[in-house]
């Protein structure tokens, strides 16, 4: 590796309706005009898009489930390394991040730099603990309660009144405006997520996000606020234009002042129609609409691996207020040969490809 | 008092599109609109736009003024101006 030639591997290659980060992540480190280095993909199916995206992605490796546990994943990325030795590894997906975090002194061993949050941060930022750290660091967050059993989500109403959001610990969220609705959709949480479920308060307004990175120490290297201007039947943004509201920006600053954030996030912020903001999530990770920083000129995904690499990042203050991002969907073509060998070797190699 | 800084701030093309970069949101505005604007965001008081708006269009006194307080009050309805604007104080 030379200074800008570094292999990184990124991973969430789902880029479906609900795309996960990684595709909009390496085309920020694509972009990048000093990038000359090596993409290595990671998925976790033989039919996640990104895979097929050969003029993004050099190499492609299936990565074992979550589910299979930290030394499946670590077998794997030995492997992985063994054959492409690589500098950075970005994981973009929640489920994945405890393993990485696991490892990443091992990685770090095998000459591996990562730049994400410590399992602290990660906990205190968790959907469970976020009113606390909301009251801990002087951010509002709507009126939480935590339930793991039916009994108490009978009475969550004296807390936190109707409607409110049921939601999942790591995805998913339903409004209830009754009882009825809170119940179903409580079961239906637990189905799919376990316990606890998490109520919410539900805020009217318009919902705004940041893509942000911390440095680790308490700063922020740079953030993009953006707000949503297409919003898809999942409530994913479509569409959205990257804004400088400066409250967006301090409360994002006092989050990551507060726990030291190191690494990617997104927040997920709701501004009332009062003009009153409240904190509704932190992502632990880049968001799939990351691209956008990018092309409004403050390229987060690039500092993320200058900083994995060890390099000194001066905080970034400036994008273009108005830069829009509009999502697309198009029909990849991948070839029969192209699906065989993923399938049949849970790797591919496409080659030298001309990335400019 | 003065013009607010997200007055300064607004991206306004000549053909009337304008961008809030604080909140994203944007709109279109007519020739009349689009003057007003501008001269707001010169800091000219209500003397001036109305002189303005007299020199470039063909409108009587009344209705300058109705255009002004109607176009303001839509800035402030937007979240462009605050609800504390007030013109007579430029």
């Amino acid at each position: 590796m030379s200074a800008n030639n570094p292999t990184v591997a990124v991973t969430g290659l789902n880029a479906t309706d609900n795309p996960g980060p990684g595709i909009t992540v390496i085309r920020a480190l694509r972009l990048d005009p000093t990038f000359k280095g090596r993409i290595v993909g990671l998925a976790y199916d033989t039919l996640d898009p990104g895979i097929y995206a050969k003029d993004l992605v050099d190499d492609i490796y299936l990565l074992p489930y979550p589910s299979h546990g930290i030394d499946a994943l670590w077998e794997r990325l030995s492997y992985i390394h063994s054959q492409i030795p690589l500098d950075v590894i970005i994981p973009t997906l929640d489920a994945e991040l405890p393993s990485f975090m696991a490892l990443e002194d091992r990685l770090s061993d095998l000459g591996i730099g990562t730049f994400m949050c410590t399992k602290d941060q990660y906990d205190l930022r968790s959907k469970v603990s976020l009113a606390q750290m909301g009251e801990n660091s002087d951010i509002p967050v709507p009126r939480t309660k935590v339930v793991s059993d039916i009994n108490s989500l009978y009475k969550v109403h004296e807390d936190v009144p109707y409607p409110f959001w049921v939601k999942g610990l790591y995805y998913g969220a339903e409004l209830a405006r009754s009882v009825d609705d809170a119940v179903a959709a409580f079961h239906r949480t637990v189905a799919k997520w376990g316990v606890p479920v998490i109520i919410q308060e539900s805020i009217l307004g318009e919902e705004l996000d940041v893509v942000a990175v911390g440095d680790g120490k308490g700063g922020l290297v740079g953030a993009v606020p953006m707000r949503k201007t297409y919003i898809t039947d999942k409530g994913k943004g479509w569409a959205g234009v990257a804004i400088k509201d400066p409250k967006l920006l301090e409360i994002t600053r006092q989050f990551v002042a507060h726990l030291k954030w190191r690494g990617p996030c997104e927040v997920e912020v709701m501004k009332d129609q009062k003009g009153g903001y409240h904190l509704l999530e932190i992502n632990p990770r880049f968001p799939a609409w990351s691209f956008l920083s990018a092309g409004a000129g403050m390229n987060l995904p690039a500092a993320v691996v200058a900083l994995a690499l060890g390099k000194e990042v001066a905080p970034m203050t400036t994008f273009e207020a108005g830069t829009m991002f509009v999502r697309i969907s198009i029909d990849q073509i991948a070839r029969l040969e192209d699906f065989q060998v993923m399938a049949s070797n849970g790797e591919a190699h496409w080659g030298e490809t001309d990335h400019e | 008092m003065e013009i607010p800084e997200k007055m300064k701030d607004l991206a306004v093309s000549e053909t009337g599109f304008v961008f809030d970069p604080y909140t994203g949101a944007s709109f279109n505005t007519n020739a009349v609109g689009y003057a007003i604007l501008e001269a707001l965001r010169s800091g000219k008081g209500r003397r001036d736009i109305r002189s303005h708006l007299e020199d470039e269009f063909e409108v009587g006194e009344a209705d300058v003024d109705r255009d002004i307080d109607e176009f303001i009050f839509l800035l402030k309805d937007s979240g462009v101006l605050p609800p504390s604007f007030n013109l007579e104080d430029l």
